[in-house]
């Protein structure tokens, strides 16, 4: 009578295979790997891959195997040793359109991967590396908004031939000013179908002077905040390839918020300052006809302005702005050919390439200054609120003679060394910001941490389960077997959904596992502690597995629900590593229930199924 | 001698002394929370952790000196784990508070120390995301308390769902209590090891329930407090043998998962016993005070006839 149709017997089978080939993947280690990805409008090909190989040839570094795909480039090594020279090797070839950075990769054997499977994606806290969360400043985005919007309007009234007293920026609105009524509703008229994203309106107390007023609509309020949030993340995205890490994650999180995830990354202090600033660049021309000491002094001559150097030293220089980081589409950093020293090469955009052009042309042999301007932002709480402390901080970073005419590509050469020439391009293309960001959270794992996470973590996992099957196997007996056997299924199916969903598994979630592990075999629990009631009231064994199987099977779902909707919440709340938690705990509740009911269920009917038993085991 | 319907354990004559121990320990609780309150990782204050490993036991009273003298007023350092591994803490309000000070402190220590150490983790919390966090972690909590009395109400009755809240409540407090009373530090992980306690401690109650339910529908004679003394008694194995397993894999957390898990798995050991007992003595009462009957579990039939009617 206690029997299974074919098909559940199947489904079993096929479940427990299906998850232990994508579990399978977590018991390979990884080989140490040098990862090549483009930057820009760099491509990743054969030819490449040839090119680096017979560099590394070259260099006597041997190559355990390479993967090329679209995205990236993987070469694996068998050794550290020969990473790290074989990293050195490819940074040197490649220079400045690829990121080379240092990777572990999963040591999946070929025939998984053609089935998609992987390992477990492990969390910064069990692998180390560094989580920042970004706050973009909106207040400062709308506020960049609306004057830019009052510049415009200002150039559409000059050029409509609409004479007007003043536009004003007050708070969030412009208010603008004109000398009559006429002028007023003609402006009205025609700012309302050109600026459709603004709302124009007359100001009714005002009567002397005729005043428009306008406001950014709800729609284009949103629009200015989406468009910061998404050119800091690109702008970030830019940012972080230069730092070169293997799997950067940098994420949107709810409506001003960007996550920035750096695994491996150790260097907290350089990611840091390149994440953490906002920066702009303006180039203006050495004051070269006024002397440098009596400006010093105090005597700075009108339309100068006397600058410290970022190595020491001052600099005056003519206040006059050449162009602004904002017209900069890319810098990057190279070595000069005739000298072999290091440069920089700039493109400037159409506008910015013609005032280059012009002011070039009439100041060849002139010196010419970089500026970097600096927003610094902190939060401090003074009475209890919190006020943004803001520090700009202005340095010449490079000086230069203008060689000859140009405009919209130039080099700038004579820099030190390699690496200044680098971190002057990482600068000048860290040029415009929409928003200032501000971190707002950090969080570094150091490896030797990481890997104690891991160890501590597989350690409890692994302890609490043995601990486990053995009060189960003592307790129910054969019984108890059956229930270790759904336990370990239990396990190797979480880890296998973990490793298809490639979901973060974090210490919390290992946790989760750990607190599933001793959860799991409550709803075992239950149906013995039923088939043990049933066999008391006299029933007969199968009549008791029966009975037991179907009684206990609503509190078995009722209990594991309410759980769910714990675990749920938690999920919906929490950041990070609580997540992870929330995760594995509910993945780990489903799995259970599968198991433990199902899969016990199969075991004890094909023990008991078919014969006349009249004692068991339990 | 085998009538599955005895009562073994008399559990609800007891309930009074229950009720006296429950009492007791919510006020200890509530008073140490509202004088004392948590102490707060900074999870929730914000603030700068730096975590350091040295080669040899480190010297606390020399860090510290180092720390004041380089302005760090505030800083509290102690050793974490074992006398190698130090942790360093500064408050919101004490120094700049920017992402760069972890910097700043393990750039100080690796220069002027006796030793050089390891970064071993560094954490800044900015004080505006502490408040969210506190703000959403307590949120968390209302939110799951209210889900789960309408689930409850809507598979049982409004009874149990005041019942199990009650007893979930009371949990939450109990635990929070402990970590108030022995100022345990409350960050991230005990705040979702306690909503792991609303899961664990609901589970039991809902299995108390269904029992209890099952019962009223079923036997024919008994007093409220019979029926659910009886269906306590036919639980009770279950009750503790998976208190028994939940337990042992927390142990095993406890002393081997480290130290940023020891903490959550205290709150989850402290919540295990609490919610294992407020099942038995604090949701079961409490359903029972408000007058639960058998006639509020009849399986409601509709007369067919009745439906016939209808055109």
């Amino acid at each position: 009578m206690n029997h299974f149709p074919a098909w559940k017997n199947i489904l079993l089978i096929v479940v427990f295979l299906l998850g232990s080939v994508y579990a399978l993947p977590n018991l390979y280690g990884e080989d140490p790997a040098v990862q090549v990805s483009p930057l820009r409008n760099a491509v990743i090909n054969d030819i490449l891959l040839a090119d680096i190989k017979e560099k590394l040839n070259g260099g006597n570094v041997e190559l355990a195997s390479s993967e090329l795909s679209e995205k990236q480039l993987l070469l694996r090594f068998s050794d550290t040793g020969n990473q790290l020279k074989a990293a050195d090797i490819i940074r040197d070839a490649l220079a400045k359109n690829y990121v080379v950075a240092l990777n572990l990769a999963p040591a999946t054997p070929e025939w998984l991967r053609a089935l998609n499977a992987f390992p477990m994606y492990l969390g910064l806290d069990l692998r180390g590396g560094v989580h920042f969360l970004l706050d973009v400043d909106m207040a400062a985005a709308e506020k960049q908004s609306i004057s830019r919007q009052a510049l415009d309007i200002r150039q559409y009234l000059r050029e409509n031939k609409l004479r007007y007293l003043s536009v004003l920026v007050s708070d969030e609105t412009i208010r603008i000013k004109f000398r009559n009524l006429d002028v007023q509703s003609q402006a009205l008229e025609k700012l309302s179908r050109q600026f459709r994203t603004w709302e124009f309106s007359t100001e009714l107390e005002n009567t002397i002077t005729p005043t428009l007023i306008a406001n950014m609509s709800a729609k284009e309020l949103a629009a200015v905040k989406k468009y910061a949030l998404q050119q800091n993340i690109i702008t970030l995205k830019n940012r972080v390839n230069e730092l070169g890490v293997a799997e950067p994650v940098i994420q949107q999180q709810g409506d001003r918020r960007i996550v920035v995830e750096l695994p491996g990354v150790q260097d907290t202090a350089r990611a840091k300052e390149i994440l953490g600033a906002t920066a702009t660049l303006e180039y203006h021309l050495v004051d070269v006809e006024h002397s440098l000491s009596a400006a010093i002094s105090g005597r700075v001559p009108l339309g100068s302005k006397l600058y410290n150097k970022r190595d020491g030293g001052q600099v005056l220089l003519k206040k006059q702005v050449i162009v602004t980081g904002n017209e900069i589409i890319d810098a990057s950093s190279g070595i000069e050919n005739d000298t072999g020293s290091a440069m920089v090469s700039v493109s400037l955009d159409g506008p910015g390439g013609k005032k280059m052009s012009k002011t070039t042309r009439n100041n060849t042999g002139k010196p010419m200054a970089v500026v970097f301007i600096e927003n610094r932002s902190d939060i401090k709480r003074v009475n209890g609120e919190l006020v943004r402390h803001k520090t700009i901080v202005e340095e010449v970073i490079n000086v230069a003679t203008i060689r000859g005419h140009f405009s919209n590509r130039f080099q700038t050469t004579g820099l030190d060394n390699s690496a200044e020439a680098r971190d002057l391009a990482l600068l000048l293309r860290a040029g415009a910001l929409a928003a200032p960001i501000d971190i707002v959270e950090e969080r570094t794992v150091g490896p030797s941490l990481g890997q104690d996470n891991i160890t501590k973590g597989f350690q409890s996992v692994l302890i609490g389960f043995v601990l486990v099957l053995i009060f189960m196997a003592i307790y129910y007996k054969t019984f108890g077997l059956f229930a270790d056997i759904a336990l370990a299924t239990n396990l190797i199916l979480i880890i296998a959904i973990l490793s298809l969903l490639q979901a973060t598994l974090t210490l919390p979630g290992i946790a989760g596992i750990v607190l599933t592990v001793g959860m799991a075999v409550d709803a075992n629990v239950l149906i013995f502690e039923r088939i043990k009631e049933e066999l008391k009231n006299g029933n007969s064994a199968q009549a008791s597995i029966q009975a037991g199987y179907e009684k206990a099977f609503s509190t078995i779902a009722d209990a594991n629900i309410t759980t769910l909707i714990a675990a749920i919440i938690l999920f919906g709340f929490g950041t990070g590593p609580i997540k992870g938690f929330a995760i594995t705990l509910s993945i780990g509740i489903l799995t259970s229930m599968f198991t433990a009911i199902i899969g016990t269920r199969a075991l004890v009917n094909l023990t008991y199924g078919n014969r006349q038993i009249n004692t068991l085991k339990i | 001698m085998n009538d599955p319907y005895t009562i073994k354990v008399d559990f609800l004559s007891k309930r009074h002394i229950a009720l006296v121990l429950s009492s007791l320990l919510l006020i200890i609780s509530i008073t140490s929370l509202a004088t004392q309150g948590l102490k707060k990782g900074i999870d929730f204050t914000g603030g700068t952790l730096v975590e350091m490993s040295f080669p040899k036991p480190a010297d606390l009273g020399e860090l510290r000196g180092l720390l004041l003298e380089a302005n760090f007023h505030g800083a509290t350092v102690q050793h974490f784990g074992s006398s190698k591994e130090v942790l360093i803490r500064l408050l919101p309000d004490t120094a700049l508070n920017t992402a760069a000070l972890s910097n700043r402190v393990l750039g100080l220590v690796n220069t002027s120390f006796s030793q050089t150490g390891e970064l071993r983790r560094a954490e800044f919390v900015g004080p505006q995301v502490g408040e969210e966090l506190s703000e959403d972690g307590g949120l968390a909590l209302i939110y799951a308390l209210i889900c789960i009395l309408i689930y409850v109400t809507f598979r049982f009755e409004y009874r149990f769902a005041i019942g199990s809240v009650a007893a979930l409540g009371h949990d939450v407090i109990i635990t929070l209590g402990v970590f108030s009373v022995f100022q345990f530090e409350f960050d991230l992980t005990v705040l979702a090891a306690i909503l792991a306690v609303i899961g664990y401690s609901l589970n039991d109650t809902i299995v108390v329930f269904d029992r209890v339910r099952e019962n009223f529908r079923k036997l024919r004679k008994g007093t409220p407090i019979e029926v659910v003394n009886i269906s306590l008694n036919q639980t009770l194995s279950r009750t503790i043998m998976t208190s028994v397993t939940t337990l042992l894999v927390l142990l095993a957390l406890f002393f081997l998962g480290g130290e940023i898990i020891h903490d959550f798995a205290m709150a989850l050991i402290i919540g295990v016993l609490v919610g294992t007992y407020s099942s038995i003595y604090i949701a079961s009462p409490i359903t029972l005070a408000l007058g639960i009957s058998k006639a509020d579990l009849m399986v409601v039939k509709v007369d067919q006839s009745e439906l016939d009617k209808i055109p």
